[in-house]
């Protein structure tokens, strides 16, 4: 197994627009594993994912997936991605056959019998309009284009919006069934950190254009500390060590990026448990100023 | 063999399954040389992360109480229990040496430790295999 492999490489890579500055961004995505990439609407997820696909152009730095470069080798690299978005970027007048038709000529390993059963597992009619579909058989429609070229990295922007929980179960073990082969790779985007994190190897975390941390699960979950007492504990030099903090009239719940140090500080006068990643995103987002609720 | 693993109850998943395919090799339920499924399998099967899996096996192999070839997958080792047993043991004793030398650090006597160690066993109960 490759197991150090990467299968994309940020470097420096920078965007801005009017109202928006995607910070210079370097990082890694390894090869094998599920990478989800978190943070609050509007946080840069989704231009991030445009500025990897070459949707949108780059005001600085370099994307190179599978080791080539992009936009240089675009071609060869995009008939290795399966793309899937919750806006739909087909022909609505179409019908789902003869968006295939416009479609399937692009890739050199189109499955034909891959996509009808895929079609027959998601309940849709290839005679049925585009426009027709729901926000959620469209979502379902866009897997199945992307799932039909034996790709070997899946780029999913906010996959589990507008689906129900039950298809979004089936979806976890769809994920779960392409990644049996080490040599594939997912990266999804996503604001809601529940059920897909679960299976998320490597997490990075995207807040206000800026990349606060892409590391495994493992190690997120050991360095945080979630912190929960009595404000009297609260003074000027504790909270300093706090990322976040939420002051009520009954206590205070803070987090810590340093697990060592809050036990150190608080150890014994509070409980100190590990947060879920809403709560990284929660506070990290929010941080020690007006955060009185 | 059944894996079972709880959100609820704080301690990490890789954790969880360490200890129950632990306790099942040492009770038999699992016996030498039977396959255990892949790690990207259980991962699958859990719905949990691949590196979560992957850490639980490597902490087995640590403990000599699997193998791993690659290409064909993991196994239970064909080490004997006694064999298993004492492993645990000396792992058991490296830990104990660190308990030693924190409890000199802090001045504490042999009686002192001891009692401490008292009450955390019958604390335990159960829990424990």
């Amino acid at each position: 197994m490759n197991q150090d492999e990467n299968v994309i490489e940020l470097d420096g890579l920078s965007k801005s627009y009017s109202r928006f500055k995607l910070e210079p961004i370097t990082m890694s995505i390894k090869q094998g594993y599920i990478t989800g990439l978190v943070g609050p609407n509007g946080a840069g997820k989704s231009t991030l994912i445009k500025l990897l696909l070459g949707m949108a152009v780059p005001d600085r730095g370099e994307v190179r997936i599978f080791g080539r470069r992009m936009p240089e080798r675009e071609q060869e690299i995009k008939e290795r991605i399966g793309y899937v978005s919750d806006e739909s970027h087909y022909y609505e007048h179409l019908s789902i056959g003869a968006m295939k038709n416009v479609l399937a000529p692009f890739y050199s390993c189109w499955d034909e019998q891959q996509y009808r059963q895929l079609l027959d597992r998601f309940e849709l009619h290839p005679k049925a309009r585009i426009r027709s579909l729901s926000k959620g058989m469209k979502m379902k429609l866009s897997l199945v284009f992307a799932l039909s070229h034996h790709a070997d990295l899946l780029i999913m922007d906010e996959p589990t919006a507008g689906l129900d929980p039950v298809f979004r179960r089936e979806l976890l073990d769809m994920l779960a069934d392409f990644i049996q082969e080490d040599t594939r790779s997912i990266v999804f985007s996503t604001h809601v950190t529940t059920d897909l994190d679960r299976i998320a190897d490597y997490i990075a975390f995207v807040d206000k254009g800026r990349l606060v941390f892409c590391d495994s699960k493992e190690e997120i979950f050991e360095r945080y500390a979630l912190i929960k007492a009595d404000r009297s504990l609260l003074d000027r030099d504790t909270r300093g060590t706090l990322i976040g903090i939420r002051e009520t009239s009954v206590g205070f719940e803070g987090l810590s990026a340093n697990r060592e140090e809050a036990e150190r500080l608080f150890g014994g006068f509070a409980r100190i448990e590990i947060p879920t990643l809403e709560d990284i995103m929660f506070y990290t987002a929010k941080g020690r100023s007006g955060a009185r609720v | 063999m059944n894996i079972i693993i709880s959100n609820a109850s704080g301690e990490p998943i890789y954790l969880q399954i360490v200890t129950q395919l632990r306790s099942a090799i040492l009770n038999g339920t699992l016996s030498p040389g039977q396959g255990l499924p892949s790690i990207r399998q259980l991962a699958k099967d859990l719905q949990i992360s691949v590196i979560t899996t992957k850490r639980a096996y490597e902490e087995l192999e640590k403990e000599g109480l699997v193998d791993s070839v690659i290409g064909k997958g993991s196994f239970v080792s064909g080490a004997s229990s006694a064999q298993i047993r004492e492993q645990r043991i000396r792992l058991m004793e490296e830990k104990m040496r660190e308990i030693v030398k924190e409890a000199k650090g802090l001045d504490m006597g042999l009686d002192q430790l001891l009692s401490r160690f008292g009450q955390l066993y019958s604390d335990e109960g159960s829990e424990w295999l």
